[in-house]
């Protein structure tokens, strides 16, 4: 996982509440057994018509959003089922980062493993950004702020340890093998077994 | 010591490492259920680095969300049946397992099933336990009392090489259900209704505790199809506090504790519910006793109404689109609206009562011309079960197919799906746009209102049906 420090980018605005992972990857592209090449298959179904020639309303399909980096979506975005192969598909079509005013708890914990991040930020800010698409901003990972355009800082939670092991390329295994002790002791002494 | 809810002294008892400022909390994890889709890229992780599986005796492995529900006996007959992809994805899980030492329940295991309807069949799924699989649906298994979750794939990793996760601890949501439900009403329109009423971001950042008499009142069968759509609500997980109901439904299953140790795992449950103060940090309650069958008109499962009550007016975006896709008009009832496909299956409404049913409703009577409909079992057990009673005759005679056990077309990756444009009644969870095939259209509802449904040809209430 590359570190991630700052992203710098102009958002493509996905205005919809509620988006779940069956959007963003259908379900007959999990068939994969690795990780790779899902950005194809991502908002599949909104993306391609029946014909697989790209829908031109589409938001994602719009020249203006190309190479864009930072989605901004509506509320609740990535809830439904726990399948990583959405955040793997986002970041394999170029998106770094989610912006929204909730982020579902699975697709979140999926991001934050990847290298996907989510941001999630105040009411005002979001409606600021869903009707201006194409703005160009800042995410800081260090400072934890969103920059918009004109100079506005917004602040953003995340929780400190997810952040250290983005800001790092650090994956979260490493911590946790390095409990082993922890984890004998637990199993030893534990009231019952399972 | 402070009175503490049930998550909590399920969550305390788990801690090996507490949460800091500087790492979220180490949770251990009692018990792993893996399928065929979310595993393969875990066990590759395993291998790359060298690592085992730490516990394979608390690890469990089925075949579910891409295998074919045609009757497939060996891995030769699968390559016939299954689109090569999910052949390749299934053949891999078995490659995996045996590479690893994990038990599977493959096509020879008579335990065979979805994923949450095998582990509470076997016992495995128990009182006060952590159980995770790389499944959002995995709240299933709190309807025992266990701290249930479904994690993504960088997680199964995590729990196959450490048998734990790291873990913010979540908040905690009071959901009491009071009164006694009519005949005809049932656990799915219970669990409808409260996703209705908060919305399908609800529960976000929230374990639900549903209480209150008519959740006392249920079989273990209807408890799990509540607690399987807390994650509809949003919440991570949904518990109910063990009872005799509980104790009763584990007595005798293959993998509960046996002798003296049943005993005492007994007395433990016992002391699990939560304390009589406990703090719940939100809490919402709603009576039953007028609650009518449910059905979802929209592409979210908080898009639902009574059957016979009008689809409300709205104007926003989501709103209008949903509504477009699902070829449906506001203002109006769905109750008549026309029916292609009924399918009564997946982890929410696939065990025996539930194929009981919807065969009540079903005897003796007939699928209308032009639908089809499709019956699976949640797992081979079911089947042999609902065989065994002749619920399989009671489904064919009316004209549904009956298969296999598996996720089926509950989404649309093994063979089983809706066609587009298609509307489809489905006893299932998810009604988002293309979940049971791209372009589908889906109305979530009892297995009751499903075969009604399928009877009449168009959306309808099972009450008639059951009345003569
Ligand atoms: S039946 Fe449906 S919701 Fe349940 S595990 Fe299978 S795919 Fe997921």
């Amino acid at each position: 996982m590359e570190p991630i420090k700052v992203i710098r980018s102009r958002t493509v605005v996905l205005p919809y509440d509620d988006v779940d992972t069956d959007q963003i990857i259908p379900a007959r592209y999990l068939t994969t057994t690795t990780r790779d090449g899902l950005g194809e298959a991502a908002f599949a179904d909104w993306r391609y018509d029946e014909n697989g020639e790209p829908r031109p309303d589409f938001e994602l399909n719009q020249p203006e959003a190309a190479g864009c980096q930072v989605l901004v979506a509506g509320n609740n975005f990535g809830c439904g089922s726990s399948r990583e192969h959405a955040p793997w598909a986002l970041l394999d079509s170029g998106i770094l980062a989610v912006i929204s005013t909730e982020i579902a708890d699975i697709f979140r914990s999926n991001s934050l493993k990847n290298g996907l991040l989510p941001v999630v930020v105040d009411a005002d800010t979001h409606a600021w950004l869903l009707a201006n698409p194409g703005a160009e901003v800042s995410i800081d990972l260090a400072e934890r702020l969103v920059g918009l355009p004109d100079g506005r800082q917004v602040a953003f939670p995340i929780d400190g340890f997810s952040r250290y092991c983005l800001m790092n390329g650090i994956d979260q295994l490493g911590f946790l093998l390095q409990q082993e002790a922890e984890i004998l002791k637990f199993e030893q002494n534990r009231p019952w077994q399972p | 010591m402070s009175a503490k809810s049930l998550f909590a002294k399920v969550w305390d008892e788990h801690i090996v490492v507490p949460e800091s400022d500087d790492h979220p909390a180490v949770l251990y994890i009692d018990l792993h259920l893996t399928h065929e889709v979310t595993s393969p890229q875990a066990f590759s992780v395993l291998r790359e680095r060298g690592l085992p599986v730490r516990r394979t005796d608390l690890t469990l492995a089925t075949m579910d969300h891409s295998t074919p529900t045609l009757p497939v006996r060996s891995f030769k007959e699968l390559q016939v049946v299954a689109e090569p992809k999910a052949a390749a994805q299934i053949v891999k899980l078995e490659q995996n397992c045996a590479e690893f030492g994990v038990t599977l329940h493959g096509f020879d295991s008579e335990y065979r099933g979805i994923v949450h309807v095998i582990g509470p069949e076997l016992g495995a799924t128990q009182p006060g336990k952590t159980i995770v699989c790389g499944d959002s649906h995995t709240s299933t298994h709190g309807a025992f009392g266990a701290l249930a979750f479904g994690i993504g794939t960088t997680e199964v990793g995590h729990v196959m090489a450490t048998q734990c996760l790291l873990q913010r601890r979540p908040k905690t949501f009071a959901v009491n259900f009071e009164g006694q439900l009519q005949h005809g009403v049932t656990a799915k329109d219970m669990i409808l209704a409260l996703i209705g009423k908060i919305g399908v971001d609800g529960g976000v950042g929230h374990v639900f505790e549903y209480r209150g008499s008519a959740i006392a009142g249920l079989d273990m069968e209807q408890r799990m199809t509540i607690c399987n759509m807390s994650i509809e609500a949003g919440a991570r997980a949904g518990m109910i506090a063990p009872d005799d109901t509980t104790i009763e439904y584990l007595a005798g299953r293959p993998l509960v504790p046996q002798g003296a140790a049943w005993d005492q795992a007994v007395a433990r449950w016992r002391s699990l519910p939560s304390d009589p103060d406990a703090h719940f940090d939100r809490e919402v309650t709603l009576d039953v006793s007028a609650l009518r069958p449910m059905v979802t008109f929209g592409t979210n499962p908080g898009m639902v109404v009574a059957i016979d009550e009008a689809i409300p007016e709205r104007s926003d975006a989501n709103f209008r689109k949903a509504l477009e896709y699902m070829g449906v008009t506001a203002g109006r009832p769905l109750a008549g609206h026309p029916v292609n496909v009924v399918f009564v299956g997946s982890c929410t409404n696939s065990r025996l009562s539930d194929l009981e049913q919807a065969a009540a409703v079903m005897k003796g009577r007939h699928v209308a011309e032009g639908v089809r409909m499709l019956v699976v079992p949640g797992s081979q057990q079911v089947k042999k079960a609902a065989e065994a009673r002749g619920l399989d005759r009671v489904f064919t005679e009316a004209g549904a197919e009956w298969r296999e056990s598996g996720c089926s077309m509950c989404l649309g990756m093994n063979g089983d799906t809706v066609p587009s444009g298609q509307l489809a009644v489905s006893t299932s969870n998810r009604n988002f746009e293309g979940r049971q095939g791209k372009g589908a259209r889906t109305v979530l509802a009892s297995p009751a209102t499903a075969a009604a449904s399928a009877l009449a040809g168009s959306v309808a209430d099972p009450r008639p049906y059951l009345a003569n």
